[in-house]
Formats: C-alpha cells, structure tokens, sequence
C-alpha cells in the first residue's frame, strides 16, 4: 500500500543540487535575449519612441515597439457561456484582456512598452537603459486611500466579464429581521493590503518557431492554458503550439494564468525568425504579473444569546484595473462555513490605473477568512462565550448557502483533535507575559472551496521489463505532484516507486488542467488512478484473470487473497507486447452531483508581542485540517506547514504598496517587501489531519490541500494578538506601528 | 550595467593613485557596489578590486588598549573575533543583526559604512524624483510613503536614513575610521563620518574622491555594552529603529554613556544630551533613564507617517541601555 505512505520526493536530489531545469535554463541555437522597457507612470500615451541610441549598444539587435507588433487575436474564454454578454468574453486562463504594445496607451506604470532584443542579456540591457521614450501623461485613477469610507465611495458593481465567475451578491433568509433580534452584534471594518507572489523563479520564457510552428518553454502551472492562449493571440491553431514547463519554481496562482509577456515573448520570436527569451526581471514581476488585491471588508455578524447567529452580512470591495474586473470573492467563506438562517453578501470593484490582479494563495476563503475569522473572534468576545465553543455552536452540517449535504465534513473532529494538541481548553486565560513578551493565544477556521478541474486523459504505461511510465500534461509547481502520481501507480501495479517513471508538462502529453485551486490530487490524480487501473485490468485479461477479481502486489498478479500469482515478466514473455497502454480520465461532473464539497480545518496559534517595540513573532502554532484522505502524509505536511508560514506572512509583514503619488508599486523588490524567513518560524509546528476518505470529492478519496492551510491564519495571528495585548488589529500587516 | 575597466591594485600605494581619478570606484566585498551597478545609481568607468590587498584583514589590539579592525576584515569575522566578542558585544551584536550569514561572510566593516540608504524611492529600479540619485529632481518620499524614514536631521530635500547596524555601534563607541588618500589619511570620528542632508543632499560621507578606509580604530574596551534592532522580521531585514548603548559603570551607577539610535537619520545619531543626563543615573531607576532620554528627543521631527518611531525609538534606547547593564563587565 503505497497510497498514504510518506514516501520521500524523488525530485529533491536534482532541485536541492540544481540539476532541475526550469524555463530560464534552456537555451537554443542563435537565441535573442529579450528586456522590456516599461510604463513609468500608470496612465497616458506614448508620444515617441527613440531607438538609435539602443541600436547603438554593442549587441543590440532590435527595439521592438507596438508598431511592430501583430494584432493580438482575442482569447474567448471557454468559461463563457453562450447566449450571455459574456459570450465572447475573455477571461481565463488570459489573465487579462488587456495586451500591451497595440497602441500607444499606458494604463498602470510598469506596463511593457518596448522590448529590447540583444544577443546576450547585458547588451539588451544596457540597450533598454538608452531606448528614450516621449509620453503625454495623463491624470491617473489612483487606489483610494486605505480606509473604508473612501473604498465604498469609489466602489462599483462588477461588469460582467469572464473574470466575474459567481453572482457579484447573495442573499438567503431575512437578514433585517436578523440584525433587530440580536443579542449581540459585532460591525466592523477588515482591511488587507495587496501581495504579490513573489515566487523565487521569475517567469520566463523561451519562443521558438519553426516552420509555423511554436515551441515555448514557459514558467506556469498551465501549459495547455498557455497553448490556448497564446496560440489565440498569436492567430495560430492550437495544435501549432508546443509548451514545455518541466519545473516551475513556485507558482501560488502567479503562474496560473497567462499573462502577456508570454505572448510577447512568441511575437518577438516570430518577427525575428529567431529563439528569444524573455525572462521577467524581479522589478517586471511586481507590474507584469498579477497580485491579490487591495481590499476591505466590511462585516456584520448577529447572534442570539446562546451565540447562535441570526444574520451575517459582507460587503467586500477589491481593487481591479481599468481594463477588467477581477472580483475576489471574499464573500465565498461567510456562504460555507457557519450555520446562520439569514445573509446579505455582496463583491464590489474599485477602478484604478494598476496592474491587473489575480488569485494568490489562498484566494477566495483566504481574504474572506481574515475578515470572517476576525469578526467572529470578536462575537465571541462580546457574547462571553470562548472562540472554539462560538464556532462549535454555529457549525454547518449542510451548506449553510444551498442547503445541500456535504461530501465529506470532520470539521468536529478538527476542531477537537486540533485543540487538544494545542491545548486550547488548558490555556491561561490571565495575561502571560515572558520579559518584554506578552503572550497570546488565538484560533480560526481553515476553509477551502474544492476547485475541481477536468483532466481529460492520462496515461500509465506498463512495460515487459516491469517498469511503468505515467504520461500527463500536468505539470511541476513544487506541490508534491512528482511524489504522489507515482505513488497511486506503484499503489494500483504493486511496484515499488523506483519502477515508475513520471512525464510531465509538455502539451504532447496527454491534456490535463491547470495546477491550482489545490485541484491536482483529485483532478490529475484520480485519471493516473484510473489510468493505472485501466493498465491492472488490460494486464489481467492477458494473464487470463477477471480483471475486477485481481490485486497486484510484489511485481505479481493474482487473484485477490489468493497467495503466489505471476510475475508481470511471466505474463509479458506468453505475448509480443511491448507494453502495456491505460488510460484514464477524470470527469468531475460524474463525481459528487447535488454535494456541496469542501475543505476544513483549525489553526491555533501562540504569538508574543512586545508593546514597547511593536514587535510580533510567532511562539508556536497546530494546524488540524478535514481535508479527505492523505495520499502523502509528509508532502502534506509540508504542504500544510508552508501554507501557515504563507499565512503568518500574510498577518505580520507581507505588503506591496500602492505608492499614492507615483501610482507605482513602491518597491518591486524583495529588499523592499518583506516575506518570512527561517528565523520568524519557530520548529513547533504541529500538523495533523483527521482520518477521512471523501470519496465523492474524487476517487482518489482525497481533496486540495495546497491552500487550505494559508486560510484562517491571519484572523487566528490578529485574535491572538487581541488575547496579548486587548488590542483588535482589523488592517492587515500587523506590523510594528499598529501594536505601539 | 554600463561596461566599466577592472583593475586589480596590488599596493595601496597604488590602490589610492588609482582612485584618485574621476569615476572611479573601489570594490571590496563587492555586496553592496553590485546592487548600485545593477540599479543604475552609480556607473564608475574604472574598478579597482581592492579586495586582496595585503594586511588590511588583520584585527589586532592597539598598545594603550583598543583594537584596530583592516578595513577588508569580513563582517563575521568582525562579529566571531574573540576580543570584540568580549570588549565590543555591541559591534558584534549590530553586525550579526546585519544583513543574512552568506552576506556577512563576503561584506567587509568597512564597505559596510559605505551603504546607501535604503529608501525605497532611491533603491527604485526606474529612476524616480530623488535628490540623491539626481540631484535638484526632488524628494518623492517626502509626500508620498514615509513611515520609515527619518525623525533627526532631515531637510525637504531628503527625509531618508543611514541603513549600517555596524556603523550605529561604532558612533556609540567613539570609534575612529582611518584613511588613506593620495593627498595624506584622515582620522574621522565614526559619527562624523556620514553626512546629513544640509548642505549637499547628494552625498553620504565625508570621503573625497579615492580615499580609502583602511581600518577602524575602537578605544578602550566597553564590555557593558550592546545594540538592539527592530525589524518586522526576526533576520535580514533592514532596522526600523535600533539602539547602541555603550556604558562604563560604577556599580549601579552609570558613570558614562555612549547612546546611537541607527534608521532615525542619515548618520547614527548620537544622544548627546541623553549622554550628559545618563552620568551618575541608577541604572534601574527607568523612570530617571527615559528622562534623561527625553532630552535628546527635543529636536526630533516627525514627517507625516512616523511619529510612531519618536516613542520607538525613545523604547529602543531604554532597553539598549537595559541590556547593556546587564553585560558581564
């Protein structure tokens, strides 16, 4: 049983010593390095464009500038439904509508503008230093300053578009008559600053034609999105466009959808008749790649007396470009997590001349959990009732939006496994303090929605020589994907993971979704699955044994509980095949109909703040998560430990700020934006998930787990905070000036 | 990056005759030139990698007691040394509060006093208004995102701060910087050394063209000392504030105090009038100690978003104070 065993990454050794190859290493014959020259002020046109003193760099091939390009085709995302306005709408996975380098239009600072083309990377640089560019600026839409009466002013309802993937509000119940039985009401505002990803591989990518035909090496976690994409803008078929991404060094959504560099990175190759490479600087990463939003919510929780909520209401309003509204909904947490008779949630959109955002790990729950997770934190203090009890009382044992039963919920038993490794019932309820530190102890709920994607074919191919080959599109994020795959085979074959072999990221490779919303274990997971049966049930006709009676274990096949069996080399060598070929897929529409499906879970955390230096560090945290079954309990682990560590950045320090005057990312380096390093996590950090199999979510019987554990962490980190020091943080980093 | 000449100096003879020309530039430790070179914010035409020039990573102790620390002395073996791990706590604590271990080890202590600030509109990949990368261009920090920069001496034409941990404890310890230019060496007091923006915006330190640290002189021993840093994260991370307190002690008594406030100014910022206050104080009346720091924050000015940083700082340098106390003497 290879299947919930902590089996070891067998990618460590080459990613630990560098061996990995990522987009930026490859390299071709004749290769263009290419740099872009970028908007330096968020709106306006470009009057002129001079390129003599570029050429004149030693190496400097071309300037490429929008006059050059070809006219993008549109990218109409399959999402749209026909016979709507969104019909012909674009959306994912374009990350944008919006294609620099068409027209002379700037619409947020950092925007591509030029592309230098040089034949090595310090030529085309120096070259993107000297192309002079002449603007007309115009008065820009500046964020709204950071403060909730501002941020409703200049809110607007999204337009429909193929990045509004829900209703923009909900409503269920009478929440006025909600809010006027209540015994008690929290109102309050949540605020949460953008971050980017700031993944440690920049995007890059590596163009080459031939013959028509185009071949990418990319960073991504979607490279049949990429082929879609791209292929659409560059008025090509699909079937003419390769990708290749065999690592992606992090990705956290970044990567997820396409953006345009990628795009001009095929053009540039295309009007040159050569390779070009467009790796992104740290600087392009920060303007030309998305971010999560700004974003402030507004909250009102009701309860009765027992602390049974009457009404919950969220307004939430995110910060979106000129060009699409990306909506982050934030209001998706309050529709899943708590029993409440009555809701009114609505998502909002505030315009400005700023980079278009995306989703960032977690999305959705992550936001609304912070805001969700606060509030709740202080219900529980106004009602006098303990912060676990509150949500013990309001737990939803049906989807608290649709009613429908869940596939699969332990929440309780979360909670309760979660608490006693913490000791959270134990816990000093007068202040501690340790020297300068006063100590607090603070709690939250983890929930994730299951993104479950379509993975049309995979392939597990079994050989004469016992070794297996597994063939799917998906691709390497860092995520575990590398362990698990082979793991459900060698699980299915009875092979020890040595014998199987994994092919990935490559559109030659049979079609499989994108790798986020934490949806590869089930999507791509359940058709290796299938695939591996399929291969079980071919190679069990050959050894003329019922395919549903067989088991295979030790390199043998037998019948199930029968002892012995023959060897796969016994049954191969009576036949000339070579091989054997299975195949699966996963179709979520055939699993979980009329379910509502999702991941839980319970962070606890101790933190100490030091009032008198406004300092905040993490003492020690215990994640417990019902998260379906666990194919891998130490990649899990990892996974869940790196999503609280993402989360403890997200409450104490992460920010990219909207520079007020410039309309600029202040800093777009990571000297300037601060992230979590070693010594901010200390080793006690407990993990643990409850034994559960959900086996409607996917036959894998597990769910994504890749965002769950970054849910939940920020409102557990302010609600200890508040147990510390009496202080309620409700705006997002809670760095040192808010705790003096 | 524009293309520049490399030059390796053999001597110092020759190190400083080199440096003497325009557009020229040293590289030691090489850490903090290759961000400038990558930003744009310098482009020397000459290099001259001064790096392995003989004799100038050597910590020794001074007769008369002191120690002198070569210019070209990593900053972990700065921080790891023996002797200044037991007579200068304070230089080693600042200088292992500094930037990462893999840094540490390539940086050199005098390289160190050389960083710019780290104001992020300086440090901009584009070239944004900033009196210090072009002078006359303006100060875009001054309106738009301050919370982090200076509450001494600043002027309208830069509001930024002096990021060296290093270079706050040295000014508390009356630290000398040694010298060498073609036109003869200097000896300059460590909180002397950098420059507020009164008079030319555009410049960091006193240094003049091709003159060289060659080392850095500390009197005598001050083992009750020590330095404090607050940063949003627990390691490398530039300070929002931090404190250096230097005490010489007769029992609980404080008969002298060296106190420096680092990211408050464009130079380590002396408490002087603290200092005087200090002598005589108990060092466990805290109510005495911050009075006699109060003193030294009459001149402090707060820009729009930092106040915050006036208490903290005041904070900062009470517990420095604190724990240098409690250093073994």
């Amino acid at each position: 049983m290879m299947i919930t065993q902590p089996v070891a990454r067998p990618d460590g050794g080459v990613k630990v010593t560098g061996r990995a190859r990522y987009a930026a290493d490859y390299f071709a014959p004749d290769l263009l390095y290419a740099v872009l020259v970028t908007a330096p002020a968020p709106a306006g046109r470009v009057t002129s464009i001079m390129v003599d003193d570029a050429l004149a760099e030693e190496g400097v091939v071309r300037v490429l500038t929008h006059e050059d390009m070809p006219k993008f085709g549109r990218f109409a995302s399959p999402r749209a439904e026909p016979d709507t306005q969104t019909q012909h709408a674009e959306g994912p996975p374009a990350a944008q509508s919006f294609m620099p380098m068409q027209n002379d239009e700037i619409r947020h600072e950092g925007q591509p503008l030029a592309i230098v083309l040089g034949e090595t990377l310090e030529a085309a640089e120096a070259g993107a230093r000297r192309v002079s560019l002449r603007y007309e600026f115009a008065e820009p839409e500046l964020p709204a300053p950071p403060e909730w009466t501002a941020i409703d002013k200049a809110a607007v309802v999204p337009r429909e578009s193929g990045f509004l993937f829900l209703e923009p509000t909900f409503t269920k119940g009478e929440v006025d008559r909600g809010l006027s039985n209540a015994a008690a009401m929290v109102e309050a505002v949540y605020l949460q600053p953008s971050r980017h990803h700031n993944a440690m591989e920049p995007s890059a990518t590596l163009a080459e034609w031939n013959d028509g035909e185009l071949t990418l090496h990319d960073a991504t976690q979607h490279v049949y999105g990429v082929r879609q994409v791209v292929a659409a803008r560059m008025n090509v078929p699909a079937e003419k466009v390769r990708v290749i991404s065999r690592h992606t060094g992090g990705g956290f959504g970044g990567k997820g959808w396409i953006w345009p560099h990628q795009v001009l990175a095929a053009a540039a190759a295309r009007i040159m008749q050569r390779p070009v490479r467009l790796a992104l600087s740290r600087a392009n990463a920060y303007s030309c790649l998305g971010y999560q939003p700004r974003m402030a919510q507004k909250i009102v929780l009701a309860a009765d007396k027992s602390g049974k909520l009457t009404a919950v209401q969220q307004d939430v309003v995110n910060l979106t470009t000129v060009t699409d509204d990306f909506v982050e909904f934030a209001t998706e947490a309050s529709k899943g997590l708590y029993a409440t008779p009555a809701m009114r949630l609505s998502q909002r959109v505030e315009r400005a001349n700023v980079a278009m955002p995306t989703a960032l790990r977690a999305p959705v729950e992550g936001p609304g959990t912070w805001a969700l997770e606060s509030a709740m934190d202080e219900l529980a203090h106004r009602l006098g009732i303990d912060p676990l009890d509150l949500r013990l009382i309001n737990h939803a044992d049906t989807d608290p939006a649709t009613g429908q039963p869940w596939s699969s919920k332990k929440l309780r038993e979360a909670y309760e496994e979660g608490a006693r490794l913490f000791g959270w019932r134990e816990r000093p309820r007068k202040p501690q303090r340790d020297g300068d530190w006063l100590i607090g102890y603070g709690m939250a709920t983890c929930s994730m929605g299951c993104f479950r994607h379509p993975t049309p074919a995979a392939e597990v191919r079994l050989h004469r020589d016992s070794t297996v080959l597994i063939r799917t599109g998906t691709q390497d994020i860092g995520t575990g994907t590398l362990t698990i795959f082979p793991q459900i085979a060698a699980d299915v074959l009875g092979l020890p993971m040595e014998r199987i072999e994994l092919e990935m990221g490559d559109t030659q490779l049979p079609e499989a979704g994108p790798t986020y919303g934490s949806s590869s274990t089930m999507g791509v997971g359940a058709a290796v699955l299938a695939a591996a049966e399929d291969a079980r049930s071919q190679f069990a006709r050959l050894a003329n044994l019922p395919p549903d009676e067989v088991e295979m274990q030790d390199g043998h096949i037998r019948r199930k509980g029968a002892a012995g069996g023959q060897t796969i080399a016994d049954v191969m060598s009576h036949t000339d095949i070579g091989e054997i070929i299975g195949s699966g897929s996963f179709d979520p529409a055939q699993h979980g109909k009329g379910l509502a499906m999702r991941t839980f879970g319970a962070i606890f955390m101790e933190v100490g703040v030091d009032p008198g230096l406004g300092l905040l560090r993490l003492r020690r945290a215990v994640g417990s998560y019902s998260a379906g079954r666990i194919v891998n309990p130490r990649t899990a682990r990892s996974q869940m430990t790196g999503g609280i560590i993402w989360g403890w950045g997200m409450a104490a320090m992460e920010q990219s700020r909207h520079e007020p005057v410039l309309g600029r990312f202040l800093s777009k380096n990571l000297s300037g934006v601060a992230i979590p390093v070693n010594a901010d996590i200390p080793g006690d950090i407990i993990i643990h998930f409850v034994d559960e199999v959900d086996e409607h979510a996917s036959p894998i019987g597990g769910k994504g787990i890749g965002e769950l554990g970054a849910t939940g962490v920020a409102a557990a980190v302010a609600n200890a905070v508040f147990d510390a020091t009496g202080k309620r943080i409700r705006e997002l980093p809670i760095t040192p000036e808010k705790l003096l | 990056m524009t293309p520049f000449v490399y030059a390796r100096a053999d001597s110092l003879g020759e190190t400083i005759a080199a440096g003497a020309a325009p557009d020229s530039a040293f590289l030691a430790g090489g850490t903090e030139l290759l961000n400038w070179l990558r930003l744009g914010i310098a482009g020397p035409a000459r290099i001259i990698d001064i790096s392995r020039l003989d004799g100038l990573d050597q910590i020794e102790a001074l007769p008369g007691g002191g120690l002198r620390i070569g210019a070209l002395t990593h900053l972990n073996d700065v921080a790891q040394h023996e002797l200044v791990m037991r007579d200068y706590p304070v230089l080693s604590q600042a200088i292992l509060n500094a930037a990462s271990p893999q840094l540490r080890n390539l940086a050199t202590i005098g390289g160190n006093l050389l960083q710019k600030t780290r104001c992020a509109y300086f440090r901009a990949e584009e070239q944004l208004p900033c009196n210090k990368r072009r002078l006359g261009s303006g100060c875009s920090a001054l309106h738009g995102i301050n919370d982090n920069h200076a509450i001494f001496g600043w002027t309208e034409d830069c509001i930024a701060t002096q990021p060296s941990d290093p270079a706050v404890a040295l000014a508390a310890l009356d630290a000398v910087i040694v010298t060498a230019h073609r036109s003869g060496g200097r000896r300059i007091p460590a909180a002397e050394f950098h420059l507020l923006p009164d008079t030319r915006p555009e410049a960091d330190n006193v240094l003049q063209q091709g003159e060289l640290i060659t080392a850095i002189e500390l009197p005598a021993p001050a083992p009750r000392s020590a330095y404090l840093k607050v940063r949003e994260r627990e390691s490398y991370e530039y300070a929002i504030v931090s404190a250096a307190a230097v005490l010489e002690m007769d029992g609980r008594t404080i008969r002298r105090a060296g106190l420096a406030l680092g990211s408050v100014a464009l130079r380590p910022w002396r408490l002087s009038a603290a200092e005087e206050r200090l002598a005589g104080a108990d060092v466990g009346d805290r109510e005495a100690l911050s009075t006699a720091i109060e003193q030294s924050f009459a001149e402090a000015r707060p820009l729009l978003q930092n106040a915050y940083k006036i208490e903290l700082a005041k904070t900062a340098a009470l517990r420095a104070i604190e724990r240098a106390a409690r250093m073994p003497s």
